[in-house]
């Protein structure tokens, strides 16, 4: 096989990290070559690099054996480099055909571009309609504009960032058949990921990176899934472990929860029931996009839903707002860590007393205890072992782990009666995640019943008692989570069938 | 090349370094404006912020002058800096203003010429409704209609502006005034008179209110949850959300405060200063107020400060006009260029500048 | 009263003067908003070009040259708003205040010597037999340049955003611009231009109302009129035909009102000044209303910073 792009010593360096140091490796013609490690590994910034989003401080590459120094996308887009993005660059407001044209230097008239597209995207299996709106569209069809968009223009290496992170096992089957074809036909593809059997199954070779730096390169398909992991963390991680103690009475129960979409490209919750009792967790997956944000809303109190489709331990809690439920022990863990679970440019201190001032009794009669929120502040970041200065610290300079630990630690030693997470450990670095996993799970051990919504399905099977799945704002009947196949977990979260239905719409 | 680079906190230096810089560059760039209308521009510096309070000539004047034009300011400026703190755009402090004074005033006028100890206190307490009442017509419309409260509290500024004219040429003429426009001077009706409180220091009942709305919004914005509420509103509404602020409670106390603040001021106004209304009484207040806010950072000691350094703009404006022959329209011109030179020095709180090799990125 | 005084040819002929101002800067200020970026310093553009304009047409004697140097100035003005948000990323409604009250200072000042001059006159465009047609050609044939000029800046804008490349770039920038600068567009550059654009219209507008519509030059001429057009690009839902029907509207009523008062309606003067201002509430109030559509149609990205940090 011959190389098709060789990088080499390839330094980036920000204030306070190296994100890569001296990087090299090579992609061979049709090579699938996954680009594996951890979060903060420094794998977005290596492909931003070859992407021509960010200039090296050092190091260079070569494409096709002539030097490759893309100042600029559009530069990498014209030597055969395309890039799918982990968070879409989309446009909501526009149509499929348009998001597709602005990814192209010269897009055909726009009738001819539509054709175009239906034909692509019927040849390699992944049918879309131009004309519908991309804000419409479920993710894992925005995926598929992001590939058309990129094969239309023929490219000679393909880069796709953790792109099976919003899609159901068997649409991930329909994607892998795709890229298979797709080096089959001569296309090199650079694969990012850190879940390990995707890698195992899909991969012809694997660079392994680790806090910047090159630390293996493999055969994927001879390694085990626990090898590649060592290699990934350079330690042996040890997975949460639980008691399994006896569950309690129901204490949450919801009951044909219906929620209109507060946003015009919002997901509708249909009919949602479900029940967790004292001490259980209840794992919630699917599809992002799919009313993961909406029912944590509804839960959090941030929206307001019918007085009785919601109710603790017997008592109806649907139209009250967040203080009120942060009153009677409801706590929440939004996914959106910075804007929404915390304010970025406040303090910690600040950050503890966005939702702690109720319940750790930080205010009277409206006047509030600064020394007492510090000291909540304090005892957050010493329990859950934030990595801070201090309390002092606005909440945007910590890093995306230790910024989760804060915010799930915060409403951890709350002694919820329950607690609703989303995406607890969504762009978290391994150990920090374990951490968050294992302080669900002793939670629950006190007897909080726990409702744990996540996109990371591995996640869910290690903590959940039961899992249920979101799609299209309806949720599964729950079911226990031991002894689930893939299979039947990716027909709860509703298979590959917008995708049909796509086909059909036609 | 230079960039800038996002710092991982806002500097606390230059929160407070900022405003000061500002002020000497727009002293730069006032003193370049002024050459370019052929004045000698250290003269005109000069002249502006330093001769109304060492110059003994016209000290003694201008002193207790810069105390009289900062109240106000100061009043509706505290009033606008909650609301902008919550993301929430009062730009028709104006017009709140303008109402304040004709509703106090009409009170005052009212009851002429009974003499009483309540009248005053009365009027002031109409002058903050009329205010309040103003501003709770953009409020309900954002909290009912999402209406963009921008655009209706300025545009009701031009509507108070016909009223004002309506009233000071109809119902508040003064009947004894030999058919001029403008109501009867309220400084010569004791019980309606904002009179000097203690003689030659220019302070008024609408200076010590200003003083006593700097105290409270400190207090509020650093002790209280309500002022907590309104900073996390500002920066991230959604965390707002969750935290479990009620957005349109917010609106209409921001917009409530602040309408309430400038009516007072207003009052104040027509009642002291001014005397009485005529169809040109306010001055612009309204909109200078929100220059203030920002120089003073929307903190309000910043505000204090700020307060009292455009007031000084307004007299040394004036001196030089008279002194040097420098058009009013430059001063007016001046005060923008700070608020511009404010926002601009702005990013270095909150960025880093670097040089070096720029990024394609 | 006498309302058979109010003819109405003549009442469309000058409610189409009576919009173009506001036409000009409001389709403006819909460019500048499409590309994601709120400017609310209208109202000092339209008077620093109303200014401009007026000044360099008296000193030169050419009412071209005077339109031309308005459009220049307030293009200057907007670029100045541009560094600050764009570059120095200072807040966009601050900003916009900003240069209202810079822009309404630095015309008084610039305007010092004219005022109670009269410009020259900017003579009606020759269409010939077209504008001998009864009532259509009152109406519509015997205008001035600037007024064609206006209308086929709306045909031009809509036809640009709709369907070129350089018009979905711009909507592209304004619904996403984190995405756009991933794929590689110069966001801050796209902006630039689009402010500058908007300057330019704005100050056409303002030499429009101190070379024609008034015509002379008085401080604060523009009496809000810069704050009603970006009243008008929210009532458009940010559609340039609708911009043209929401400007010709308040053209209307200004006209109508105007008229009124001369015909000593038995309405206060002072209630029918107000009308303007208070119809434009209640539109923008009907328009706001109806959340759904205002969220859809309202660019993505409006007024928030952009900083490329990756």
């Amino acid at each position: 096989m011959t190389s098709l792009l060789t990088v080499e010593g390839l330094t980036k360096a920000y204030p306070g990290v190296v994100a890569n140091d001296h990087v090299s490796f090579d992609i061979a013609q049709g090579e699938v070559h996954a680009l594996l490690g951890e979060n903060g590994a420094g794998k977005s910034t290596l492909v931003k690099m070859i992407y021509g989003l960010v200039t090296p401080d050092s190091g260079h590459m070569t494409l096709r054996g002539a030097p490759y120094t893309p100042a600029e996308p559009r530069a990498a887009r014209a030597a055969g480099v395309a890039m799918v993005f982990q968070h879409f660059s989309l446009f909501d407001a526009l149509n499929v055909a348009e998001n597709i044209a602005l990814g192209m230097e010269n897009p055909p008239p726009m009738r001819q571009l539509a054709a175009r597209i239906r034909t692509v995207s019927e040849t390699y299996g992944l049918p879309l309609s131009p004309d519908r709106l991309v804000g419409g569209l479920s993710a894992g069809e925005r995926q598929r504009v992001e590939i058309i968009r990129c094969l239309l223009q023929d490219p000679k290496l393909l880069i796709m960032d953790e792109p099976t992170s919003v899609l159901t096992p068997q649409e991930v089957e329909i994607l892998f058949a795709t890229l298979r074809r797709l080096s089959a036909e001569g296309t090199a593809i650079l694969y990012i990921s850190h879940k390990l059997e995707e890698i195992r199954s899909l991969c012809d070779r694997a660079t392994v990176l680790r806090l910047g730096k090159v630390v293996d390169s493999c055969n994927p398909r001879e390694k085990s899934a626990a090898e590649l992991a060592e290699m990934m963390v350079g330690a042996k991680l040890v997975a949460p472990s639980r008691a399994g103690g006896d569950l309690g009475d129901v204490v949450l129960e919801v009951a044909g929860l219906t929620l209109p979409a507060a946003t015009p490209f919002g997901t509708t919750l249909r009919d949602i029931s479900f029940s967790v009792r004292a001490g259980e967790i209840l794992g919630i997956g699917g599809v992002a996009g799919n009313g993961q944000d909406e029912l944590l809303s509804a839960l959090s109190g941030e929206a307001h839903a019918a007085p009785d489709s919601v109710r603790l331990k017997g008592q109806s809690i649907g139209a009250l707002g967040p203080s009120h439920r942060r009153r009677i022990a409801v706590l929440a863990a939004p996914e959106e860590r910075l804007g929404h679970a915390a304010a970025p440019d406040m303090s910690l201190t600040e950050n503890a007393l966005l939702t702690g001032a109720i319940r750790e009794g930080l205010a009277a009669r409206g006047f509030l205890k600064w020394p007492a929120a510090r000291a909540f502040a304090e005892k957050v970041i010493e329990t859950f072992d934030v990595r801070t200065p201090g309390p002092g610290n606005a909440a945007r300079s910590l890093s995306g782990g230790n910024l989760q630990k804060f915010v799930i630690g915060r409403e951890v030693l709350q002694r919820p009666e329950v607690l609703v997470v989303n995406q607890p450990t969504w762009g978290v670095d391994a150990s920090a995640a374990a951490a968050i996993r294992q302080s669900l799970l002793d939670l629950a051990e006190t007897g909080t019943a726990v409702v744990v919504i996540s996109q990371d399905l591995d996640e869910l099977m290690e903590i959940s008692d039961r899992f249920a799945a979101l799609n299209e704002g309806r949720l599964s009947p729950p079911r226990p989570a031991v002894g689930l196949s893939m299979e039947e977990i990716g027909l709860m979260m509703g298979g590959a069938h917008d995708m049909e239905v796509a086909h059909v719409a036609e | 090349m230079i960039r800038l680079e996002k710092r991982p906190s806002p500097s606390r230096l230059w929160t407070v370094a900022t405003p000061v810089l500002a002020v000497a560059l727009t002293m730069i760039a006032g003193g370049l404006l002024f050459a370019a209308l052929g004045k000698d521009p250290v003269a005109a510096i000069r002249t502006i912020f330093w001769d109304p309070l060492f110059n003994e000539q016209f000290a003694a004047y201008s002193r207790p002058q810069l105390l009289v034009k900062a109240g106000p300011l100061i009043l509706i400026a505290i009033g606008l800096s909650l609301g902008f703190r919550a993301g929430i755009w009062n730009i028709g402090a104006e017009g709140q203003y303008i109402i304040g004074a004709l509703s106090g005033a009409g009170v005052g006028l009212a009851f002429y010429p009974m003499e009483a100890w309540f009248i005053f206190p009365l009027m002031v307490l109409a002058g903050g409704l009329g205010g309040w009442a103003w501003a709770m017509i953009p409020a309900i419309l954002k909290t009912r209609f999402r209406t963009n409260e921008i655009l209706v509290s300025l545009l009701l500024v031009y509507v108070a502006e016909q009223i004002l004219a309506s009233m000071s040429l109809g119902l508040m003429r003064n009947p004894e005034g030999g058919g001029f426009p403008g109501s009867r001077n309220l400084q010569q009706y004791p019980s309606a008179a904002n009179t000097e409180l203690f003689a030659g220091t220019g302070v008024h009942w609408g200076v010590v209110a200003g003083f006593v709305a700097v105290i409270l919004a400190y207090v509020l914005l650093n002790r209280h949850m309500l002022g907590f509420q309104i900073r996390l509103a500002g920066q991230s509404p959604r965390a707002a959300r969750f935290a479990g602020v009620n957005p349109n409670a917010l609106v209409v106390f921001c917009l409530g405060v602040s309408g309430a603040l400038a009516g007072m001021a207003g009052l104040f106004e027509v009642s002291g200063p001014a005397g009485q209304v005529s169809i040109d009484f306010n001055q612009g207040y309204g909109f200078t107020a929100i220059i203030v806010a920002f120089l003073g950072r929307l903190h309000p000691v910043g505000i204090l400060l700020a307060g009292l350094l455009m007031a000084l703009t307004y007299i040394g404006g004036e001196l030089a006009q008279f002194m040097l022959g420098v058009p009013a329209a430059a001063i007016q011109a001046f005060q923008g260029m700070l608020l511009f030179f404010l926002l601009g020095v702005d990013v270095l709180s909150n960025y880093r500048v670097r040089l070096g090799k720029r990024e394609v990125a | 009263m006498d309302l058979s005084a109010i003819d109405p040819v003549v009442l469309i002929a000058s409610l189409m003067v009576a919009a173009t101002p506001i036409l000009l800067a409001a389709i403006g200020e819909l460019v500048v908003e499409k590309s994601g970026v709120l400017n609310l310093g209208v109202e000092g553009m339209m008077i620093t070009g109303a200014i401009c304009g007026f000044a360099i047409a008296v000193e030169t004697g050419s009412p071209t040259f005077g339109f031309l140097a308005a459009m220049v100035g307030g293009a200057a003005l907007s670029l100045i708003f541009g560094v600050l948000t764009q570059v120095l990323m200072s807040n966009q409604v601050a900003t916009g205040l900003a240069l209202t009250l810079f822009g309404l200072g630095l015309s008084a000042l610039i305007g010092q010597g004219y005022v109670g001059l009269k410009p020259p006159a900017t003579g009606q465009l020759d269409l010939g037999p077209l504008s001998d047609i009864p009532v259509l050609g009152r109406i519509l044939f015997s205008h001035d340049l600037v007024v064609y000029v206006s209308l086929a800046l709306i045909v031009g804008v809509w036809a640009g955003l709709k369907y070129t490349r350089a018009g979905l770039i711009l909507r592209a920038v304004g619904e996403n611009h984190e995405a756009a600068h991933a794929l590689g567009y110069k966001v801050v550059r796209i902006r630039l231009m689009a402010i500058a654009f908007g300057g330019a219209c704005a100050g056409l507008g303002g030499a429009y109302l101190s070379l024609i519509r008034v015509p002379q030059w008085t401080e604060g001429m523009t009496a809000g009129a810069g704050w009603i057009a970006l009243a008008i690009v929210v009532f458009a839902s940010w559609k340039p035909v609708r911009v043209l029907l929401g400007a010709y509207l308040f053209g209307g009523v200004t006209v109508l009102q105007l008229n009124l008062q001369a015909a000593g309606l038995a309405v206060p003067v002072e209630v029918l000044s107000m009308s303007p201002y208070l119809i434009t509430i209640l539109v923008l109030v009907i328009m706001s209303a109806d959340r759904g559509r205002a969220a859809l149609s309202a660019p993505a990205s409006l007024g928030k910073s952009f900083h490329a940090s990756s």
